[in-house]
């Protein structure tokens, strides 16, 4: 197996979480592209930790799995309190700090 | 060799499938489910990398826990169940762009830095292992980060709230 495949893999998650997060409206919708991009992050560890044949690659995915979830946590409770305030979770409207 | 290339073609061509349709798909709810497929499909490439720690992780934390906050989520934000045109903002256009660039762009250079070169005949990386260097090499990493979770569920709960 090639170091590549999975690299491109990673890429290919990687790129469609981008679009994700730039064309959805809703706010959850745009936390899972997030997770998207933060489990091609996460492959490319993995990846380069068998790669050099050392566990500092799998280490730092769970690391970042743990940021993943705390991060889960907090983005739905902020689109849970956007929801109870505007009662819309549409991004495109949150735009009270706009000149 | 040949038997764990054919896994990995399968697994990425559903991932890639079921990715696509996470960030297109008309139904929020769907969308979760495809997430559940390419979720489970980064623990089966896990797998093929004999990080067999980081997989189990992989479907206990995101699968089992943070695909039903999502599923939360929409329950408590009342999205409609069934399909809804308006998902999309007018920036579609240039979302794609921009991604088809960037992946472009990304393939060129990993092209270029690493060709074909191929990974060492995989030497499981055992939970023992996984769990000496956690707790010798980075135990304050892993302190740190254990704050952070706690600061994140008590921010969450705090924000959360009615009061």
């Amino acid at each position: 197996m090639y170091l590549n495949q999975f690299l491109f893999l990673a890429a290919f998650l990687f790129c469609v979480g981008v679009y994700g997060v730039l064309a959805r409206k809703n706010a959850v919708l745009v936390l899972m592209s997030i997770e998207l991009i933060l489990n091609a992050v996460n492959i490319n560890l993995v990846a380069f930790g068998a790669f050099h044949d050392t566990v500092a690659g799998q280490v730092f995915a769970l690391f970042v799995i743990a940021v993943a979830a705390a991060e889960v946590g907090v983005g739905l409770a902020i689109v849970l309190l956007m929801y109870r305030n505007r009662h819309s979770i549409d991004l495109a409207e949150a735009d009270l700090l706009k000149g | 060799m040949l038997a764990q290339n054919i896994i990995f073609y399968v697994i990425a061509a559903a991932m890639g499938i079921a990715a696509i349709r996470v960030v297109t798909t008309k139904n929020v709810v769907h969308a979760a489910l495809y997430l559940v497929v390419v979720l489970a499909g980064v623990a089966a490439q896990y797998v093929l990398l004999a990080a067999e720690f980081t997989a189990v992780v992989q479907v206990l934390v995101y699968i089992g826990a943070i695909i039903v906050l999502f599923l939360f989520g929409i329950m408590l934000t009342r999205a409609r169940i069934g399909k809804e045109n308006d998902l999309d903002n007018d920036q579609r256009f240039v979302g794609a762009l921009v991604s088809v660039a960037l992946l472009g762009f990304l393939g060129a250079i990993l092209w270029d830095g690493f060709e074909d070169t191929k990974l060492p005949p995989g030497r499981p990386q055992t939970s023992a292992e996984v769990g000496l260097s956690i707790f010798r090499d980075y135990v304050i990493p892993f302190e740190v980060i254990s704050i952070l979770l706690l600061a994140a569920l008590i921010g969450a709960v705090v924000i959360a709230r009615r009061d």
